[in-house]
């Protein structure tokens, strides 16, 4: 046992100190942290020219109406003025000549004339506001024409949201106020996390066992201590490097949240919304402007973030990712120890890992459908069980598949354990042999 | 007194036996020399004196009673295929292979220091593996091997990758080891060697032990009764002269100093041959020729192989 500590401290020491690894763990949450607030921070730095557009109006409709901001300015022009800028633009120092027609309230078109094109952000802005103020004007009129006092008022009242809230009922029947939305990203991603730190973390294991084997290294070592206790070292020590990479980049994840929050200050909201308009155009920018409902939104989804049983997602994030994390390595490391070189390897990668790589494939299709029988059967088998059962657990299931699925999936880590044991004694001493799979599962029944 | 004894030892692997019934017997302070060709089954042999694999059946005895599974920090043991982390520093890595063997930090540390100064290799400890060459390597290895005061050490082909002064260094550090009261098993095809350092020798070839014995008695029971004479001078019907109960095998009288090789066919005394020639005339050198290791070995191991044939 004492040698078993030396060892997984040499692995995990020889990993977390090398400079690749620091350098990934404190730079992708830097480099998430970027590629979210960039955006936004560059979407409040941008448009600070300051623009001037001459408006001729005939119609008096929009005139004194466009509003003008910080940067745009509405210059509102006559007749004589307008017809010697479109014959000659550059006359005057406008960055547009807005042009509205007569009969715009019939044909429902506007010009915007420039020598250059304008940017997308002032033509919304400006169709926006004529649209307002269009609609405003022809509802005017068909109020007046009708003749109902307060009809304007009436009609705004109308205006509906509907939001469906989903309850769960918990053992208690407590209802609990929860997000479908919420638990499908949160299953998404936890799915997710897991697949990848499986992936990385157990083809680390297979490296480490290769090198041993080809540095010639190994024979050295386990004249020391036994075998099996080399390989629960190793896999034991690399699970920590990846469990070290987790933590650092949860704690990073907060504190640059929290950084963001208190140093950008009232800008942040802002600058998010911004962000979205950018993302999603301009129906967008209408909901966020209306800030303090924004504000309780989000007081609403923390709230079912703390009703999603945030101790239990985490509790099985861990187990699913140590165990799905055993289960991968062990197979891999045994791949490691059979094969004398980088080719043969690469071969018998992909049978061991397809069920995983299965499990990312149908992981939107769990995520849509958490009952279903995909999800279900995925759910328990233990292959896939580590990521899709990570998906599903958000959605609250039966505790009885959730008991399978980790039943099962120890039993098979056990089984997985004894293999790779088997299979890794033989192998790391075998060298310069073709292994095949039948020649494998030959080493199985070996005695010592 | 035996520090190692291995006992009937069988080991199968599926489809081929790896050793059929072998015992050997280690004494203390020896150098013993394995040898066989390749595939003989050394390897195994010295894998399961490691307890890196386990015998199907046979005893094995460490130090007069029978082996432990502690036993291994008693052994050192150099692999002919052999290596070390090669992005791991040396200092770091030679520390850790010490303390591997049971080893606390403290003692290692001073044991290495003892080792890093005695080659002369200090400014080597910062360094990482993959800058030093290999003959540099296999000092670290020895090193390694030897850092745990083992009372019986494993060496498998150790003078592989080292030039001649390394191997000579080498070799002597071998030497004073056995002087320490270290037991040497010592698995090699180079037969020179093994006549330079062993003491006793074990032969294994197609998975049995062959040829056992102290190596002096193992080359006189092989030594084919012949002797070379110089002489000066001339002889003429020299094998009439010397009559039935020897005979010339070699005559080479074309420079001055002449060759002869005789055979004794009967149980006679070299006096007996030298009364003959003292007659004749003057000679200058008389030796038995006494087979090589790298004879024996051939001869053994072929007339082995057609016997099982």
């Amino acid at each position: 046992m004492n040698k078993s500590i030396l060892i997984l401290k040499r692995e995990y020491l020889t990993r977390v100190k090398k400079k690749s690894f620091i350098i990934m763990t404190l730079l992708v949450p830097v480099m998430m942290a970027a590629l979210s607030i960039l955006p936004a921070y560059l979407a409040t730095m941008d448009d600070k020219e300051e623009r001037t557009i001459a408006v001729y109006d005939p119609t008096s409709l929009v005139l004194d109406r466009m509003e003008s901001n910080k940067f745009t300015k509405y210059h509102y022009i006559p007749k004589q003025e307008y017809d010697a800028l479109s014959r000659n633009f550059k006359s005057g120092k406008y960055y547009a000549v807005l042009y509205i027609p007569e009969n715009i309230l019939t044909t429902n078109r506007a010009e915007i004339i420039s020598d250059k094109q304008v940017t997308f952000d002032i033509k919304n802005q400006i169709t926006n506001r004529i649209e307002n103020i269009i609609e405003g004007e022809k509802k005017k009129q068909i109020i007046a024409e009708i003749g109902v006092p307060d009809l304007e008022k009436k009609l705004a009242a109308t205006k509906t949201n509907i939001t469906v809230d989903t309850i769960k009922l918990g053992e208690e029947g407590k209802a609990v106020r929860s997000s479908t939305e919420m638990a499908m990203i949160i299953g998404y991603i936890a799915g997710f996390i897991i697949y990848m730190f499986v992936f990385i973390y157990g083809m680390m294991v297979m490296r480490g066992i290769m090198e041993e084997k080809q540095n010639r290294i190994v024979e050295v070592i386990i004249s020391s201590v036994k075998p099996f206790q080399l390989l629960f070292g190793k896999i034991v020590g690399i699970g920590l490097v990846g469990l070290t990479q987790i933590a650092i980049w949860i704690i990073l994840a907060f504190g640059i949240a929290a950084g963001v929050s208190t140093f950008a200050g009232a800008k942040a909201p802002q600058a998010a919304a911004q962000a979205q308009s950018i993302m999603a155009g301009p129906q967008m920018e209408q909901l966020a402007a209306s800030s303090p409902e924004a504000h309780n939104k989000v007081v609403e989804v923390i709230g079912m973030i703390g009703n999603l049983n945030i101790v239990f997602i985490v509790f099985a994030l861990m187990f699913y990712f140590i165990c799905g994390f055993i289960l991968y390595a062990s197979l891999l490391g045994a791949i490691g120890s059979a094969v004398d070189s980088d080719e043969d390897a690469q071969q018998m990668i992909f049978p061991v890992t397809m069920p995983l790589i299965f499990s990312i494939i149908i992981l939107f299709a769990v995520a849509k459908n958490p009952e279903g029988p995909l999800a279900f059967w995925t759910s328990i088998i233990p292959l896939t069980s580590p990521v899709t059962m990570m998906v599903r657990i958000p959605f609250g299931i039966p505790v009885w598949q959730i008991i399978l699925s980790m039943v099962l999936l120890l039993a098979t880590i056990f089984g997985t354990i004894w293999m790779a044991g088997k299979i890794y004694r033989t192998g790391i001493l075998m060298y310069g042999k073709k292994v095949n799979l039948k020649e494998i599962v030959k080493w199985l029944f070996y005695k010592n | 007194m035996e520090i190692f004894q291995a006992n009937d030892i069988v080991k199968e692997y599926v489809g081929h036996v790896a050793l059929s019934s072998v015992s050997i017997s280690v004494k203390e302070a020896s150098i013993f020399g394995l040898l066989g060709p390749n595939g003989a089954g050394k390897t195994t042999l010295i894998r399961i004196i490691n307890q890196i694999t386990a015998p199907d059946s046979g005893e094995l005895f460490f130090d007069g009673r029978r082996m432990k599974a502690n036993d291994i920090y008693q052994i050192g043991y150099l692999p002919e295929e052999r290596g070390l982390y090669k992005k791991m520093k040396v200092g770091e890595q030679a520390l850790y292979l010490a303390q591997l063997k049971g080893m606390s930090k403290k003692d290692a540390l001073k044991s290495l220091k003892y080792w890093f100064e005695k080659f002369e290799i200090q400014a080597w400890w910062g360094k990482k593996v993959e800058e030093l060459s290999k003959g540099m390597a296999q000092k670290v290895q020895f090193i390694t091997t030897v850092i745990h005061q083992p009372k019986l050490l494993i060496f498998d082909e150790p003078f592989s990758g080292f030039d001649p002064i390394n191997a000579n260094l080498l070799k002597n550090e071998i030497l004073e080891l056995k002087k320490k009261g270290t037991t040497i098993i010592f698995s090699t095809h180079n037969m020179s060697s093994v006549e330079e350092i062993c003491d006793h020798i074990a032969l294994i070839n197609q998975s049995k032990k062959i040829l056992d014995g102290q190596i002096d008695e193992v080359k006189e029971r092989f030594k084919s009764n012949t002797f070379e004479i110089t002489y000066k001078g001339e002889s003429d019907n020299l094998q009439e002269k010397l009559g039935s109960h020897f005979d010339i095998l070699d005559h080479d009288t074309d420079s001055h100093l002449k060759q002869l090789k005789v055979k004794f066919l009967n149980g006679n005394s070299n006096n007996d041959l030298l009364k003959i020639l003292m007659t004749q005339f003057e000679i200058v050198s008389f030796k038995e020729t006494i087979p090589s290791m790298n004879d024996v070995f051939i001869r053994v191991v072929e007339e082995n192989n057609r016997e099982t044939k």
